[in-house]
């Protein structure tokens, strides 16, 4: 198994870029704590009904997260090379269908959470209440009305097997105001966190919480330019 | 007679009850009908308000969770509001659920054009792993429903129910089946147009054939009819099964004419009747437009 060091060299070799800058990386830290500290997932249990579950909703810029899933088995690093190309399973968003470990195709934003409004009641509806689900948005990504559509629901039937990560790189060019991100999802039954998206001892805590009703964890880090809508 | 939509959700109880992995997914629209099955399952029954994205991502959800639901709301809501969630979080994620609307074209006549949606069924053939039935009866609702759900192995289906029905209900099969059989053209009669069809046709020498599948549509019994002239009823948008019959007719002289409701904004109210008359589709428009295109010479 690799280790978080050797995460920037697994990138390279998908992207050729010898140094990443912050908008590249922007989940490499939440992604590896998941991965590395928080889910129960592994590779030898893919079909396993009572895995977590982790939608990667924000699906631009997935190196990082291919990335997470090479270091941790889920697949080759052979495949990493063909990134983007004709005969590779990995596009520059991912597929569900083509990757091992990936539970959703993402891309189009604003779909994965209500995905997995579905996904966290279904798993209760089979009497899997140990499985979580977690998602992970960009703080522009949240722009979308599906997400909103998904917030109050979620909050108001308590979902307690639903984790949103939210990486807040200030990009949504009218931002949330001075509650921030986390405001929006209190105000709907969300009990909310706000954490540094670098340190990796306070995203595992905060991630490994539990409590009543579906939780928020915001994970800031540098900001950058508006992404997403290319 | 209990309209399409009770026999609907009498049906989706019962397979609650039947089926532990069965679920249903509603938008408030048809909730009062789900009300007891909601409370025997209440997982399995979700009401996500008046909020149709989330309804069919839930639908997405719930089939990665190994469910197999049934996605319920009014057609223009369901298809056309939420159609990208229809595109990407059920195709694309190969994740399958039966979608079921109510409010087909013109049932909601004088509630105006937010409430129609003629254009559905064109729309969700765009979707790969579709199949689409059409009933013509509510008796023909059950057998339909069941069938679509029990298909979710392998498929998705779009169930298209309206308040429109033929006067009587025929055996529920995937082809096309001859009502009558007659020598100058055949008259492919979708769902609920066939009562129209069979009275705007009475003395004239054609065949009838009924379908409630239209996709897949069976090319292989059109072909077999023999028939070079054929006439498509169809109780949406016009054409919208065209290319299927041209298809299934290919490398053989035919010619097709497709009736149907038209593309233009009527701007009317008024009852369904009177929107069938102004589309054509009542039996004296279908006679008529069937009786030009018989005498119509052949180039």
């Amino acid at each position: 198994m690799r280790t978080y060091a050797e995460l920037p060299g697994l990138m390279t070799v998908m992207t050729g870029d010898e140094k990443h800058g912050p908008s590249a990386t922007s989940t490499l830290d939440v992604l590896w704590v998941l991965y590395d500290q928080v889910l129960r997932v592994s590779p030898d249990r893919l079909d396993d009904p009572g895995r977590d579950r982790f939608l990667l909703s924000k699906g631009h810029g997935p190196a990082a997260y291919y990335a997470v899933l090479a270091a941790k088995g889920f697949i080759p690093e052979s495949w990493l090379a063909g990134f983007g190309s004709a005969g590779s399973r990995l596009g520059y968003h991912p597929d569900r269908n083509l990757v091992p470990g990936v539970e959703i195709a993402s891309g189009s934003l604003g779909h994965g959470l209500p995905l997995g409004v579905g996904l966290a009641h279904g798993l209760l509806a089979r009497g899997l209440v140990t499985s979580r689900v977690f998602v992970l948005v960009g703080d522009a990504e949240l722009d979308e009305g599906s997400n909103s559509e998904a917030i109050v629901y979620a909050g108001a039937v308590g979902l307690s097997n639903l984790l949103v990560i939210a990486v807040d790189n200030q990009s949504s060019s009218y931002g949330w105001g001075a509650g921030g991100i986390e405001a929006h999802f209190a105000v709907s039954g969300w009990s909310a966190a706000r954490v540094s998206g670098r340190d990796h001892a306070a995203l595992a805590s905060a991630l490994s919480a539990s409590g009543s009703g579906p939780r928020l964890v915001v994970a800031a880090v540098e900001g950058k330019s508006v992404e997403g809508k290319s | 007679m209990n309209d399409m939509r009770t026999v609907f959700a009498a049906t989706a109880s019962s397979l609650l009850d039947e089926d532990p992995l069965a679920a249903v997914v509603l938008a408030e629209i048809s909730a009062d009908l789900f009300a007891k099955a909601a409370a025997r399952h209440p997982e399995r029954v979700l009401n996500v308000g008046i909020r149709e994205q989330l309804m069919v991502s839930v639908g997405g959800g719930l089939a990665l969770a190994g469910l197999r639901p049934i996605v319920h709301t009014y057609a223009p809501f369901l298809v056309e509001r939420a159609f990208e969630q229809v595109k990407l979080d059920l195709a694309h994620q190969g994740a399958r659920a039966v979608l079921v609307s109510i409010g087909a074209s013109y049932d909601a006549a004088s509630s105006g054009r937010t409430h129609q949606a003629p254009e559905d069924v064109a729309l969700v053939d765009t979707v790969p792993g579709f199949s689409v039935v059409v009933p013509g009866h509510p008796d023909e609702v059950p057998e339909l429903l069941r069938s679509a759900v029990g298909a979710l192995d392998s498929r998705s289906t779009y169930v298209r129910l309206s308040s429109e029905a033929n006067r009587s209900a025929l055996p529920v099969w995937p082809g096309l089946q001859v009502v009558r059989s007659g020598r100058e053209a055949v008259v492919v009669a979708v769902g609920p147009m066939l009562s129209p069809v069979l009275d705007a046709v009475g003395d004239l020498d054609v065949t009838v054939a009924y379908t409630t599948s239209v996709r897949p549509f069976d090319g292989e019994g059109l072909r077999a009819l023999g028939l070079s002239s054929v006439v498509l009823v169809e109780p949406y948008l016009a054409g919208t099964s065209a290319f299927v019959v041209s298809s299934a007719l290919a490398g053989r002289a035919h010619r097709l004419l497709s009736l149907g409701v038209g593309r233009s904004e009527l701007r009317r109210y008024g009852t369904p009747a009177y929107h069938a008359a102004l589309h054509g589709l009542d039996a004296t428009g279908i006679r008529r437009s069937v009786t030009d295109f018989l005498d119509a010479p052949v180039v």
